[in-house]
């Protein structure tokens, strides 16, 4: 062709190549729909998912021992199984217990959000911050604390929550209206508008009420330290409720993997599939936003680690997300109290130790991606 | 198609088809343009001693008594000028960005720059006291170092696109953790004057700063223009370009480069202003129509936002300025959001 501007050529079918590319990075080596029937592959799978949970449980159990006063294991368990009143068992009960619990649902929540949004909108750098999750709850806290005076994390989680749900909602409104609503580009696009916009209207009044400012710049950090055991049963309830939702959308997931039009073909509801699938990225996310900060990241990099672990099936990888989240949140809480005992907030250390991981893969021979 | 003879018809509907399009994206730049230099005599008329377009036009023609003439040149032209050179120069990088990793979220700040900015910002105003001149070397600096360990870092017999996101996220989020716990540790004082910072901001630019930054961006921006047929190639794939005649590798290390340099002298003056380089290439191209990623429409639209912005940030809850970040990203985005909801309406009607 002797065009120099191959692009003008024909317009029709680069734009439909380019908004194709731009979905996502994902240029795809989706293995069939159905996990493959080797023997011994699910197995293998569940085995290592096996092992992973196994690792969870003991990296919870350290949690109880670690902190500013190191507790004996035989202790930590005695203060489990037997419980009474002596200050290490108090310690134990009151405080580090509802701290682990709250890491491993909180890590939970948004590695499944993560894995969740990046699988719906077919884009590898999709986190549960896009569908403007972290914008609508910090400009919840910011008119929380710099208009209505409330102070403190127990004050205003639930307005984080609120404004969480009220920001996906708004961002689903703009990005699904119309007929075109099956277009994941304009959602993210639509995520990445609404939370601009609401965190601008955020710090501008930050600006303005320092004391705002000063709660604000304490939450985004995200940390599993001082907050109050109440939170525990409602964040439980946001993850059984996301789970049930994700694992009902498992089969859909796998499907819209290979583009909305395939997977309407092969009769999923991909619709339907799609509004489920944001409800539960909601419901995590909102609720684990709130009760712990904005440690988006984590929803970014837990499922890239853990499709290397589970293959393309999108159901393994959201169960070894699961698993493999919370790991990491429990593992850089440990870390940020033995390193500096009260200084270093687990969103720090998250970032600290998961950045590395991702970078690591990324350097790995062929970039998996969605 | 250069195989086979065409029919003339369907050459003559070729070539008005691009001549169509090209006079779109001309008949867009020379709109966007004027509209960006309207913003900006509004800019410098508005202020405690107000005057009004005509006046500023008069003035800048030569016309002007001292005090006017004083107001106009010293005062007020660096902040409009700055606008108009920033937000075209952030426009241009993030239409090269987006185009080279053909991903919409795609922006100087996958790489890390303006985050490693923001961190030797901070660094030079919590540890040194924060001059203008250090904070501006500190954010330089630290931006550069960032970008570059992120390029080697990606760099495995070729810098694929995918995995340098993926190493710029990974870095980023390291250096904003970094950030965070600096904000938090800091003063309450020294962590909301680096939040103004953070969020960029034109207050207080003059020529001392401007004309360096100048100097670096306007030869840049021409170079980045005239490589934009090489770019609309690399949108095709390595190995399409690589058919056409393009040596992909050193095609987009250049293109990489200039774009981190315009974000770079930008950063440097007015702090990483959000959101400029990522939405003003989604607006041109949904204004503009064509295939592709275009670098001009994008530069004037890139001019046009922040330059409105600053007005609004200005004037919006004058006598105090907001940092011309907060403005951009929700005029941006409120734009942004505008264009979905149309065309998504307009897709409901057919």
């Amino acid at each position: 062709m002797a065009s120099p501007t191959p692009a003008a050529v024909n317009p029709e079918n680069t734009q439909a190549s380019t908004d194709k590319a731009a979905s996502g990075c994902s240029t795809t080596t989706m293995g069939p729909l159905l996990p493959a029937k080797i023997p011994g592959a699910l197995a293998h799978r569940s085995g290592l998912l096996l092992c992973f949970a196994l690792l969870l449980a003991l990296l919870a159990l350290f949690s109880l021992a670690v902190g500013s006063k190191h507790i004996e294991f035989p202790v930590v368990l005695d203060a489990l199984l037997n419980p009474n009143d002596s200050a290490d068992h108090a310690i134990i009960r009151d405080s580090r217990l509802p701290r682990a619990v709250l890491g491993v649902l909180a890590g939970s929540a948004l590695g499944i959000a993560g894995a969740l949004v990046q699988s719906m909108t077919r884009n590898a750098l999709a986190e549960p911050g896009i569908l403007g999750v972290n914008a609508g709850a910090s400009l919840a806290i910011v008119i929380a604390v710099g208009t209505f005076g409330i102070n403190g994390f127990n004050g205003y989680v639930w307005f984080a929550f609120g404004g969480a749900v009220l920001a996906t909602g708004a961002v689903y409104l703009v990005g699904m209206a119309g007929a075109r609503s099956n277009d994941p580009v304009r959602l993210v696009l639509a995520g990445v508008a609404l939370g601009a916009v609401l965190s601008g209207i955020g710090t501008a009044l930050a600006l303005v009420h320092p004391s705002a400012f000063d709660q604000l710049r304490a939450w985004t950090i995200g940390s599993l330290e001082g907050r109050s055991a109440d939170v525990l049963a409602p964040l439980g309830i946001a993850v059984l409720v996301g789970v049930v939702l994700a694992a009902f959308t498992g089969r859909s997931l796998n499907a819209l993997a290979l583009g909305d039009d395939t997977a309407l073909a092969l009769g999923y509801k991909v619709g339907r599939a799609r509004v489920l699938i944001l409800l539960a990225v909601t419901v995590l996310a909102g609720a684990a936003t709130a009760a712990v900060g904005a440690i988006s990241f984590l929803g970014l990099m837990a499922p890239h680690l853990a499709r290397r672990f589970s293959g393309p099936d999108a159901r393994w990888m959201l169960a070894y997300t699961a698993v493999l989240a919370p790991i990491i949140l429990l593992l850089a809480d440990v870390l940020g109290r033995v390193v500096i005992p009260g200084e270093l907030e687990a969103g720090v250390v998250c970032a600290f130790v998961g950045a590395p991981v991702l970078i690591l893969l990324a350097r790995r021979k062929k970039p998996v991606a969605v | 198609m250069s195989a086979a003879p065409e029919a003339p018809a369907a050459a003559r509907v070729r070539v008005l088809g691009r001549a169509r399009r090209l006079g779109r994206e001309t008949a867009l730049c020379l709109l966007l343009s004027a509209l960006a230099v309207l913003f900006a005599l509004l800019v410098i008329g508005s202020g405690d001693y107000p005057m009004g377009p005509g006046k500023v036009v008069n003035v800048i023609l030569g016309g002007g008594e001292g005090l006017d003439s004083t107001i106009v040149f010293q005062w007020r032209a660096p902040r409009a000028v700055a606008a108009l050179a920033f937000g075209a120069a952030l426009g241009v990088a993030g239409a090269v960005f987006q185009s080279l990793t053909r991903n919409p979220l795609g922006s100087p700040d996958i790489i890390g720059f303006s985050t490693g900015a923001y961190t030797g910002a901070l660094l030079a105003l919590t540890l040194v006291g924060g001059s203008f001149l250090a904070t501006s070397l500190g954010a330089l600096a630290g931006g550069l170092l960032t970008a570059l360990a992120v390029y080697f870092l990606a760099w495995r017999r070729g810098s694929h696109g995918f995995r340098l996101i993926l190493v710029g996220i990974g870095i980023s989020a390291m250096l904003a953790a970094l950030n965070q716990w600096l904000v938090l540790r800091a003063e309450i004082e020294v962590a909301m004057a680096a939040a103004v910072w953070g969020a960029g901001t034109l207050n207080g630019v003059g020529w001392p700063v401007l004309v360096p930054a100048l100097i670096a961006i306007v030869p840049i921006l021409g170079l980045v223009l005239a490589g934009g047929t090489t770019l609309n190639m690399l949108e095709l794939g390595d190995d399409t370009a690589t058919a056409l005649g393009i040596r992909v590798e050193p095609a987009r290390l250049t293109m990489v480069v200039l774009a981190v340099l315009l974000t770079a002298a930008t950063t440097a003056v007015a702090g990483p202003i959000a959101f400029v380089a990522l939405v003003a290439p989604q607006l041109a191209k949904r204004l503009n129509r064509a295939a592709g990623m275009r670098l001009a429409p994008a530069a004037c639209m890139g001019a046009l936002l922040l330059v409105a912005s600053d007005l609004v940030a200005q004037r919006l809850f004058a006598p105090v300025q907001l940092p011309v970040g907060v403005v951009t990203v929700s005029i941006g985005g409120v734009y942004l959001i505008w264009l979905l909801a149309r065309e998504g309406r307009a897709a409901n009607r057919i």
